[in-house]
């Protein structure tokens, strides 16, 4: 019961070792008025076998549709071995490699992840991960007011058109420490930052500039002239982009203004969509930076007999040394994913990896290209995407996405609640996961969505 | 136990201000304080012509166990700092009175330093804090 | 133990390698992308490993080798709470239909993991006494953040603006202090007396009308229950504070007390702990979040809910306006949730008391047998709750042998070395939790190999200060770590790289 090995003869024998008559007497510090007579609320124990079944029921109910939705998370092909070696016991139930000398595994894994990572954004620093590419993003904020104290500001320029809900999650975890999230508007024509938007800041200093690349809607921004815009004023560029994206676009770390601090999503790097999560958020820096980014660092270094190792370097800046005057509270991150993506990128490498980006671009242009052909919806943005694409429609969108659904299709999701002046407008991915069979399938079924119901 | 010179004054936060023929301060962290905090890794000094009040952290300095700020025992302005430092951090272990002197200041008010720990009072609070 | 000396996977590659057989298979057709305008198009390739997947395979399985484990070795690491990862929880919430799910599908196609998650909600509210739970946070830190920021929003929400303080025991873990900075608060500790409780006295001076609240762990992180918390909590509620229960040792008093009872306001509860999701080599974890009824508008988003008909849905910013917001671009780690929520259900009421029952137990039996091998407890008149400290500072004084060279020699006795030199307040300390699911075989082979490593201290003390001796590596130098900056595999000849910025 509950994975404890004890026989009763043990308990005996460990209690009168203690000197206590019973297990209860070991409880006898906390005080009896507040001591817990029965545990009410929790059901009887299950074995199993009965979990198991339960956990199976529930599963098949939740179905596995095929699924169109970007937004933030991507479905990718996982290779069979990522999660061989991740599901290893001696990776998943390792503890922090604080005993680096017991630890050698976990540490070198996460020293080859920073610097795939590093490269990958073209930046010369990455640490070993953060919770997930949403509160990097507010870590990177806090980074960049701590790297330009010389400016006064706390206020961040930040794109409208990056993820909502990067943005909430940046405001619920900075404002208390003052930073202001000031948002910059985007063209609705274009589904982008049009660089002349940010004249009206170039009075007033900002503690940051916020680019995504590919942004929400999937549409590329002139990342040349905002990163250069920013760089100009002496305000920290903080790029936010898609790991995948990175094997075919330019990286920030060669945007004609450079990047200050890289932040994203990791999941599409051999992590399953998981209801959102366990995910990862990657940050990487300039090594100027270095000590200003929060989150664990692995560095390699000798040992006592003059060989290589790897051990957490640079800990003083964090909560267990630091304490109030940390960068971060941050303790556990995410270090078995980070794990799976190293031996997903291994697995890809850089040929593999734009295949992926090039596939998923093309399947999604494929399926911009079939759903326009129906009558009522026409692509929003003329302007340049990755693998990502915005479709108006001629009617709400949420009763097609539901209609949808019922054909255990999910279409995407409507952009109604975020962003209403597009409205009606519904945000589509398709990733090399999809086939034209895929892609044929989910159009005829919105052809027939749409011609059964009246437009709007 | 730690060396304490004579000469110098000090403060509760381990740090010590040498009056030079000049008049500027130079300051630094005691001998005390470089042992607690062992072999330094990384030294962050100030910027010349930066001005600092009484009291403000004007540096930070960084050993595997520990990140600790430095403190301005009087105000005034930056007048130099031991670039040195950056890559020779361990100066400061090796010789924190003298070669690991961290920054010289243009105190606004040098009768000030005669009010910070004397070598006798400093070397008690150590010995307090089981040195 | 493998020898270490594994090269790293960039220098199996070999140009032209790669595990194709994982590749997308049609040929990358350029004119696909024709249309992303060439300035925007990468120029050099980044660096990333040209490996088979047999090098890759090989490469991370031999890496994995070279790890201590739970699987693999007895882990007493104190306050972490190393118990045995059940593999039904690994296996069943890796079912394909769970793992296959984006965050963002609809509700219609989601009714079998909200049924987890709500129910993970109930059994937590349950366990730790509180109204309403939050399942977002990530980590136990974000689940402190949480608690924290909702602590203010409930005094900014009432018109005290001044309540910012946040008291803290000096032996508090690190993450609180640093929680408490990132909220916008003030930190201002309090001491512990000489018998491991908080100094009451010294309470009633800390609090006043600047009192935001106090975070506090019950057992302590000195691995003793704090046993005035009653009149702790009402000495902070009359002050007009809130109290904020940091979870990490909750697998002490699972079942037997609930912090809700204490007086708590708000707890967060690190699921990779007490409810044994995988520690990960360093994550992920889950640091739901409880609270009772003042503080329940202000839970961070989302959460489960279940209308009357039965049917699950998440409640977000139209549910809860004064939330805190969302901590998060998802819903926190689901995975991990799922996870716990099948421990919890295998475990059951009989099973969560059965286990502060044995992990005290154990903690206890250890604590009589290391006191009677002349090892020095911290706190010799108290019970040990999950966990207990022994101090070596004897040892360090006339051995010159200190609890970091015990720690590392315990290493070549196939054990993970307990919590070192936390809490801060105890010298040479040991912070020593062997969790339920160790056997008495187990913890005595542990009283052995400590008792040895003493022996060793007397006789050969080199040895001792000298160890790790039989791993992959020798104790490694973190100060030339620190110094000569090498965080990067740094290709010798020139390589398509990227450009540097």
């Amino acid at each position: 019961m509950a994975f404890i090995p004890h026989t009763a003869a043990e308990v005996g024998e460990m209690l009168e070792s203690i000197g206590a008559a019973s297990t209860e007497a070991l409880f006898d510090e906390i005080p009896a008025s507040i001591r817990l007579r029965e545990l009410s609320g929790v059901p009887e124990p299950l074995g199993e076998m009965e979990i198991g079944r339960l956990m199976r029921e529930r599963a098949a109910s939740d179905g596995q549709p095929l699924c169109f939705i970007g937004a933030g998370a991507y479905e990718h092909h996982i290779p069979a071995a990522v999660w061989a070696i991740a599901n290893r016991g001696e990776f998943y139930s390792a503890y922090t490699p604080y005993q680096a000398e017991a630890s050698q595994g976990t540490l070198q894994t996460i020293y080859e992840f920073q610097t795939m990572i590093a490269s990958l954004t073209g930046m010369q620093v990455a640490n070993a991960s953060l919770y997930d590419g949403a509160s990097a993003f507010a870590e990177a904020l806090l980074m960049a007011v701590r790297i330009n104290r010389r400016s006064e500001s706390l206020r961040a320029l930040v794109p409208s058109t990056l993820h909502p809900h990067y943005r909430a999650a940046a405001r619920a975890i900075t404002s208390h420490q003052g930073v202001t999230l000031e948002e910059v508007p985007y063209c609705t024509e274009e589904g982008r930052i049009l660089p002349e938007a940010l004249t009206r800041y170039e009075a007033q200093g900002a503690a940051a500039l916020a680019i995504p690349q590919p942004n929400f809607f999937g549409v590329l921004e002139d990342v040349d002239a905002l990163s250069e815009w920013a760089r100009r004023r002496g305000i920290p560029v903080i790029a936010v982009v898609n790991p995948t994206s990175l094997a075919l676009l330019k990286p920030p770390g060669a945007w004609r203004g450079g990047a200050d601090v890289v932040v994203g999503e990791g999941q599409p790097l051999g992590v399953p969509l998981s209801s959102g999560g366990p995910y990862f958020g990657f940050m990487a820096t300039r090594m100027e930076h270095v000590r200003q980014m929060p989150g664990r660092i692995v560095g390699r270094t000798l040992d006592a007999a003059g060989r290589p190792g790897f051990t957490l370097t640079l800990q003083a800046r964090e909560q267990h040394i630091r304490r109030g005057r940390a960068t971060s509270n941050i303790c556990t991150n995410q270090g078995l994913m980070v794990t799976a993506a190293t031996v997903y990128l291994s697995l890809m490498g850089a040929g593999g990896l734009e295949r992926v980006a090039i596939a998923s671009h093309a399947r999604t242009s494929e399926l911009a290209a079939a759903l326009t052909r129906i009558p009522g919806v026409r692509q929003a943005f003329r302007s340049p995407y990755f693998h990502e694409v915005v479709l108006r429609l001629d009617r709400p969108v949420a009763p097609v996405l539901e209609a949808l659904a019922r054909r255990n299709i999910l279409g995407g999701i409507d952009l109604a609640p975020h962003y209403p002046e597009l409205a009606p407008a519904l945000l589509a991915c398709a990733t090399e996961t999809k086939t034209s069979a895929d892609i044929e399938a989910f159009a005829s079924a919105v052809r027939e969505v749409l011609s059964s119901q009246p437009a709007a | 136990m730690s060396q304490v010179p004579t000469d110098l004054r000090y403060t509760k936060t381990h740090e010590w201000v040498r009056v030079m023929p000049d008049g500027l301060l130079e300051l630094g962290i005691t001998d005390h304080a470089q042992h607690a905090l062992g072999d330094l890794v990384f030294v962050e000094t100030p910027e010349p012509g930066r001005r600092v009040s009484a009291g403000e952290p004007y540096a930070v300095v960084e050993s595997v166990k520990a990140a600790s700020d430095v403190y301005c025992p009087i105000g005034g302005e930056v007048a130099a700092a031991n670039v040195e430092l950056a890559s020779a951090p361990e100066r400061i272990n090796q010789s924190p009175y003298g070669e690991g002197w961290i920054a010289r200041i243009r105190p606004d008010d040098t009768a000030a330093v005669a009010k910070l720990l004397s070598p006798a009072d400093y070397s008690k609070l150590i010995e307090a804090e089981g040195d | 133990m493998q020898s270490h000396g594994e090269k790293l996977i960039f220098e199996h590659s070999r140009p032209g390698r790669g595990a194709f057989d994982q590749w997308p298979q049609t040929p990358p057709d350029s004119a696909a992308v024709a249309d992303i305008p060439a300035e925007l198009v990468r120029q050099a390739p980044p660096l990333l490993p040209e490996v088979s997947e047999l090098d890759a395979v090989r490469h991370f399985t031999r890496l994995s080798q070279l790890n201590f484990s739970i699987d693999t070795h007895f882990y007493p690491l104190g306050s972490c709470t190393m118990k045995y990862n059940p593999k039904a929880c690994n296996a069943l919430a890796q079912l394909p239909q769970f793992l296959g799910r984006h965050p963002l599908a609809p509700e219609s196609h989601g009714q079998g993991v909200l049924a987890c998650l709500y129910e993970l909600q109930e059994m937590l509210k349950a366990v730790t006494g509180m109204r309403a739970v939050s399942l977002t946070p990530m980590a136990g830190a974000q689940g402190e953040f949480a608690g924290v920021a909702m602590i203010r929003a409930y005094h900014r929400a009432r018109g005290d603006l001044a309540r910012k303080e946040i008291i803290v025991p000096e032996a508090a873990h690190g993450t609180n202090p640093a929680t408490a900075t990132m909220c916008g608060a003030t930190v201002r500790e309090i001491p512990v007396r000489s018998d491991g409780d908080v100094s009451l006295e010294a309470l009633r001076a800390a609090v006043g009308p600047g009192t935001a609240g106090i975070m506090l762990t019950n057992p302590s992180t000195l691995g003793v229950f704090e046993r005035h918390i009653v009149e702790v909590a009402e000495i902070v509620h009359a002050a007009g504070g809130l109290l904020y229960y940091d979870g990490a040792n909750l697998n002490a008093i699972l079942g037997k007390v609930r912090p809700a009872d204490m007086g708590f306001d708000v707890v967060h509860v690190n699921l990779h702990k007490t409810f044994s999701t995988p520690h990960g080599g360093g994550g992920p974890g889950a640091g739901a979040v409880g609270v009772g009824e003042r503080l329940a508008p202000f839970l961070p988003i989302p959460l489960v809910g279940r209308d009357e008909d039965g049917r699950y849905r998440w409640l977000a910013e139209r549910d809860l306006p004064q939330s805190i917001g969302r901590l998060s671009a998802f819903m926190g780690n689901t995975g991990v949730l799922l996870r716990a929520y099948i421990y919890m259900r295998m475990l059951g009421s009989t099973g969560m008391t059965a286990v502060a029952e044995h992990a005290t137990l154990n903690a206890n039996y250890l604590l009589a047998r290391l006191t009677r091998a002349g090892f020095a407890a911290a706190y010799p008149e108290r019970r040990a709750s999950h966990e207990f400290i022994v101090t070596l500072k004897r040892e360090a004084r006339e051995l010159e042998v200190t609890a970091m060279d015990f720690a590392k020699r315990l290493l070549d006795y196939g054990m993970h070395a307990p919590t070192t030199y936390f809490p801060l307040l105890v010298p040479e300390c040991l912070l020593i939790e062997p969790t339920e699911t160790e056997s008495k075989q187990t913890l005595d082979a542990f009283v052995e190999a400590l008792t040895s490593i003493e022996r060793e201290a007397r006789e050969d003390p080199e040895r001792v200060r000298g160890a790790p001796h039989t791993l992959p590596v020798r104790r490694l130098d973190d100060v030339r770590a620190a110094k000569h900056l090498d965080l990067t595999f740094k290709p010798a000849a020139s390589v398509a790289g990227t450009p540097s910025p």
